[in-house]
């Protein structure tokens, strides 16, 4: 397999976010005492006027973040996933999402590959959470040059949006010229037997599956679905219906996420039989991303077995 | 100080009569809603949007170079609307829809159809402080010289996301912000003393390097007109500004003063003429 640079998403957040502050003069950023986890610090030591350091106290930041809204501002707030979304659900649902403000929720460390951490700071629910807000865009970028893009497009939209990333360093291999378009999923690999729709950091693992599949002659439709909501129900459903048989990939709770949405979407439209490779109900724990990933039946071995084991639906 | 000439005062309180008219109507109306809160704020929203706030009535949601309100104690709509119809941002007879199905004028203020005059859903307690500091941030980031104002009240200072925001604002001397708490000692379930006690707001908020003035009549038009006056004296010295305006809840009305009964009830067709009883029309009734 082609090698790829090792980068985190959160970096292409944070670089992203700068070439923001030389673009967009309305563009401004909050965070919660996390700024070098967030990769906020370049933006804080470029544009002290428009980056405001809010302390320990994430819901005052979203109640800020919609206020900065009137009169034009951009904010973007950056925190932990869980102190993004389950910690402030309520500031988010009326203050941001009932009330339409133009808030850019963007949250690192998000999943079970925070990993040392532990559960306290694995959110596995924040898609489902925010997925469930009229109005709100979410999205689950897969590496550094996908986040960067995301980070700078999202500026470009008006509406709330959640901006899903992570900690670890991860093949940075999507193309570094593509503009993120919100709602858009991206073909990664065309096949008849199997489609699989992939987000945030399961999309690499969905690509080593892939290729070790092809060596058992499994050709895969692989589709990176860059935004759960809105979802892409056209190039789901074009898949589909080539395959007739569906695979999900996610880092987060099968109750809730990507999979939940395709679930839906196709028992719609088109039923089709779903295998979902997530977090079956459980809390994670401490421990290294890659075992991490292993230990909740997440990597790419999982992901080929997920797709046998849907074959032989067929 | 002395900022209301006596023919001002004249016409201020006739428009706070008319408002509380307003109040008990709409909560009649519908049977539901809140009167006693909004009852005790007469004074406080028709001195700031007939005589304080520099506003335009044609409605923009950015308000820029203009003074901005927030409400925090968002269950306190009734006089908020009347008073925003009242001064000219909707028409009285929208009034009418106060909680019906199709209405701008939801239980609780809301965005979502537009409503002139809201700027910010409120209604779940806590939040709109955090809100007024961001606008203010970006009323400074506009060199736009004008105020921020909020209003929420006493029960709700129980809320944890207020004393994140008081702390906010009293650490990065967010000056262009003016708060005002009502401090009409009731809540749901009774006192806040009795519920939880808030202990002495005036010394606790100082702390945090704020301004602090007390308004010891909340419902004397010239008191509440002299108070926030003197709070905008205060402002652009690197603190915020918290007014403490002591208020009668259901003040005007003689059966709903003097207990927290009448927090979220609304008066029967007896109960509504004993209190119009009580109200002079002034403006005309929508």
């Amino acid at each position: 397999m082609e090698k790829f640079e090792l980068k985190d998403t959160r970096s292409g957040f944070g670089e992203g976010l700068l070439e923001l502050g030389q673009e967009n003069p309305d563009v401004v950023a909050l965070c919660a005492d996390l700024t070098g986890s967030l990769k906020m610090d370049a933006f804080e030591k470029k544009y002290p006027d428009r980056f405001f350091q809010v302390g320990i106290a994430e819901a005052n930041m979203m109640g800020i973040a919609a206020g900065l809204t009137i009169g034009g501002k951009i904010p973007f707030t950056g925190t932990f996933a869980n102190f993004s979304t389950g910690r402030v659900y309520d500031q988010i649902r009326q203050s941001i999402a009932y009330s339409k403000k133009n808030v850019k929720i963007c949250a690192s460390h998000a999943g079970i590959t925070l990993g040392e951490d532990g559960a306290t700071h694995q959110i596995l629910e924040d898609i489902g959470l925010m997925k469930m807000l009229p109005g709100m865009t979410v999205i689950n970028t897969c590496d550094f040059n996908q986040t960067k893009s995301a980070t700078k497009e999202i500026s470009e939209y008006y509406g709330p949006v959640y901006l899903r990333f992570g900690r670890p360093k991860v093949p940075n291999f999507t193309d570094p010229m593509k503009k993120f378009e919100i709602g858009k999923g991206i073909q990664l690999k065309s096949g008849s037997d199997i489609s699989l729709f992939a987000t945030g950091h399961m999309v690499w693992e969905s690509i080593i599956a892939c290729e070790n599949l092809k060596k058992e002659g499994i050709n895969v439709d692989l589709i990176n679905i860059t935004t759960i909501k809105p979802l892409d129900t056209e190039i789901i459903l074009d898949s589909v219906s080539k395959t007739k048989l569906v695979v999900t990939a996610e880092e987060h709770q099968k109750l809730g996420g990507l999979g939940a949405s395709i679930s839906q979407l196709l028992s719609e439209k088109l039923p089709t039989f779903i295998e979902m490779v997530a977090v079956d109900d459980s809390f994670g724990e401490s421990g290294k991303p890659k075992e991490l990933l292993k230990k909740y039946k997440l990597d790419s071995v999982n992901i080929e077995l997920a797709c046998k084991r849907a074959l032989l639906k067929k | 100080m002395n900022t209301l000439l006596p023919m001002e005062v004249k016409n201020l309180q006739e428009i706070c009569s008319q408002v509380r008219r307003d109040i008990v109507r709409m909560v009649h109306a519908v049977n539901s809603g809140h009167p006693g809160g909004s009852l005790g704020c007469v004074e406080f929203f028709v001195s700031l949007y007939f005589k304080i706030m520099s506003h335009s009535k044609e409605f923009n949601i950015d308000g820029l170079n203009e003074d901005i309100f927030f409400l925090s104690n968002g269950h306190i709509s009734p006089v908020f609307y009347s008073v925003l119809a009242r001064s000219g941002y909707f028409p009285t007879e929208e009034l009418n829809t106060f909680r019906k199905i199709n209405s701008r004028l939801q239980g609780h203020p809301a965005t979502k159809e537009g409503l002139p005059g809201v700027r910010i859903a409120s209604g779940s307690l806590g939040q709109a402080l955090s809100v007024a500091i961001g606008t203010a941030t970006t009323k400074k980031l506009n060199k736009d010289d004008k105020l921020i104002y909020c209003l929420c009240g006493d029960g709700e200072m129980q809320e944890g996301q207020v004393w994140e925001a008081i702390m906010y604002a009293g650490s990065k001397e967010i000056d262009n912000l003016i708060l005002t708490i009502d401090v009409n000692k009731q809540q749901i379930c009774g006192s806040t003393e009795e519920i939880m006690s808030l202990g002495d707001l005036n010394k606790k908020i100082s702390t945090f390097n704020w301004d602090v003035i007390e308004v010891d009549n909340g419902n004397n038009i010239k008191s509440v007109c002299d108070g926030i006056m003197n709070a905008k004296s205060k402002t652009k010295n690197k603190k915020p500004v918290c007014i403490l305006m002591h208020t009668e809840m259901g003040y005007g009305v003689d059966f709903m003063m003097g207990s927290h009964k009448w927090h979220g009830v609304a008066p029967n067709d007896e109960e509504l003429e004993r209190a119009l009883s009580q109200i002079k029309e002034t403006l005309g009734d929508y």
